[in-house]
């Protein structure tokens, strides 16, 4: 497809800021946008008067003098439909959350609102974040810009679609296993997974909530990381979120120094299954970084093969815990009136089947006889991924290794066959597992097939708790370095 | 791992989920499947549940607040009357 890129956040916040252009036609731009990419089905539902109405009130606000204080003054975004908008749709993809309006922002959205921002829409995912291709959403599936006939990846493939399709310079993902690097990589785009604590999470509906949090898209390194700037840092609505400063993520980005950095290359990462063509990005980010200086250093995530099953373990139960709330009581859906125990029943028949089959995984291994067996082991085994990578770290700077074993694969193609679904997070998920920031930006793409059209590469960089500021360098690095679209 | 249709029928049970027969079968299968693979943890000697994954997390004061838009709260109940969740009746 055409590639349309906005103008990046940054610039288009400063030519709002200084009356080059305005609030209103920057959003006008993007909602066109979206109505041109309808196709992709990267939206469930648009704030058209709304965004409108706010950008006005920016544009005034700006002709008062107070431009200053809008980092992101008149930036249009997307936003995944399990983030909390108020006065609007918070479906999470699900029959259950359909009738639900927010009554609440989620605190990054309020803190966008705070720097100016403009969330336009809300895009497609799998029904409450459980899937790797937007598939399980109740609403339809998301298409790759790229090559409509594939998955854009998921859970957050509507908002990353977006992103690559040119309709927003950033937007608000999710990760519990990968959700935000995962359809990066598949489309193109630069995606975000914070350390657990970075972003607040009051308002992200609930799935595993010891790897859950907010990440950013963007389709530059600049971009994800000034959206992370700001929706970043502690929040009292969140007792898991860190008291650490958040400072500037994304300023002065290429002063950087590369020679010298450490670089990791985890040989668990580089086995059987995954692609040649991602090996080769991969071997071509890491011979750039050498280029420039940087060593070039083999470590060991001896675990790390353990990381899906263990994922699956410790998402699983907590997403059965976090679901019980849907009850048809408080919030959502209600069906049936006959008694109370049918009203449950027939309520929460409207999960979608992996949400059933995630819910039944869930409350079997957390049943009267298996929970040390699943969950205590899964925790144990956690804290020993946990524990390779703080030696890995102690050791390197950041990690190189592919996001993902293959680009982007057709619609339909895993949708029979869950644990396959699953094993394509294998490169993401101890990340979350270990609660340390990782992102995924574009290398290149993989050589036109008979099979396939070239599709976009993901390489990932991870590094120890809170050094996002260290990743965007070495990722704006790579950026520049990288094979353009057409490479 | 085999799991049997009555092991699913129970955790449908506990989970408060309606399973038709068919799904009954599917899931048996998937869930066999999906737990023979998780169970190659039984293999490593990973020690004990260890510390929390996620040890340094301040409390906030318990202190009261006043919560935004309540009317708005109530609004977003299937059934909310006269300050109360309305719900079938429970006890004849």
């Amino acid at each position: 497809m055409s590639s349309r890129r906005p103008r990046p956040a940054a610039a288009l916040a400063s030519a709002v800021r200084a009356g080059e252009t305005t609030a209103a036609s920057a959003v006008d731009a993007a909602l066109e946008r979206a109505r041109e990419i309808e196709h992709l089905h990267a939206f469930l539902s648009l704030r058209e008067a709304a965004a409108r109405e706010e950008a006005a009130e920016i544009d005034r606000r700006i002709a008062a003098g107070a431009g200053a204080s809008l980092p992101l003054a008149g930036v249009p975004v997307a936003v995944k439909d399990n983030i909390a908008v108020a006065g609007g749709p918070t479906t999470c993809g699900s029959r259950l959350l359909e009738p639900y309006v927010s009554p609440f922002d989620a605190t990054a959205i309020a803190r966008l609102r705070e720097a100016g921002a403009i969330v336009i829409g809300k895009t497609n995912l799998d029904e409450f974040a459980m899937g790797s291709s937007t598939e399980n959403s109740a609403f339809g599936t998301s298409r790759n810009p790229h090559d409509p006939t594939r998955v854009p990846g998921g859970s957050s493939g509507g908002s990353v679609a977006a992103v690559a399709a040119g309709c927003v310079p950033v937007a608000l993902g999710s990760e519990t296993g990968g959700s935000v690097r995962q359809p990066a990589a598949f489309c193109g785009a630069v995606g975000v997974k914070p350390t657990y604590g970075r972003v607040s999470r009051y308002g992200l509906v609930a799935f595993g909530s010891s790897l859950d949090q907010i990440g950013t898209v963007g389709a530059t390194v600049e971009d994800a990381a000034l959206l992370l700037s700001v929706v970043g840092g502690s929040d009292p609505h969140d007792a898991t979120s860190a008291p650490v400063p958040v400072g500037d993520l994304a300023s002065g980005l290429d002063e950087a120094a590369i020679a010298g950095t450490r670089i990791g290359w985890p040989a668990e990462y580089f086995g059987e299954g995954l692609d040649p063509a991602i090996l080769a990005a991969c071997e071509s980010a890491r011979e750039a970084l050498a280029n420039a200086g940087a060593e070039i250093v083999e470590v060991s995530l001896p675990h790390s093969p353990y990381g899906i099953a263990v994922y699956y373990t410790v998402a699983i139960a907590e997403a059965s815990s976090n679901l019980a709330r849907y009850d048809g009581v408080r919030y959502g859906l209600r069906v049936g009136d006959g008694d109370l125990s049918s009203m449950y029943l027939k309520t929460r028949a409207a999960f979608g089947a992996e949400l059933k089959r995630r819910i039944m995984l869930g409350t079997y291994v957390l049943s009267a006889g298996y929970y040390e067996a699943f969950y205590g082991k899964g925790t144990a085994v956690r804290a020993r991924i946990r524990g390779d990578f703080d030696h890995a770290f102690a050791d390197v700077d950041a990690l190189l290794c592919p996001t993902t074993p293959t680009p982007a694969f057709p619609i339909g193609e895993k949708a029979d066959d869950p644990l396959a679904m699953y094993l394509n997070d294998i490169y993401t998920v101890s990340a979350n597992l270990a609660g340390i920031p990782a992102l995924s930006l574009p290398w290149g793409r993989t050589p036109a097939r008979a099979d396939r059209p070239a599709l976009p590469i993901g390489i990932q960089l991870m590094g120890p708790d809170f050094s996002e500021r260290r990743l965007f360098e070495l990722a704006r690095f790579l950026e520049r370095q990288a094979p353009g679209p057409d490479a | 791992m085999s799991v049997s249709s009555d092991d699913v029928r129970h955790i449908a049970r506990l989970a408060r989920l309606e399973l038709t027969d068919e799904e009954v079968e599917r899931f048996r299968r998937e869930l066999s499947t999906i737990l023979d693979y998780v169970e190659q943890l039984e293999t490593l000697d990973a020690g004990s549940a260890a510390e929390p994954p996620h040890p340094d997390q301040p409390l906030r004061p318990d202190a009261v607040e006043a919560w935004g838009d309540v009317a708005a709260l109530h609004e977003a109940a299937p059934d909310f009357h006269d300050g109360y969740f309305r719900v079938p009746r429970v006890i004849e």
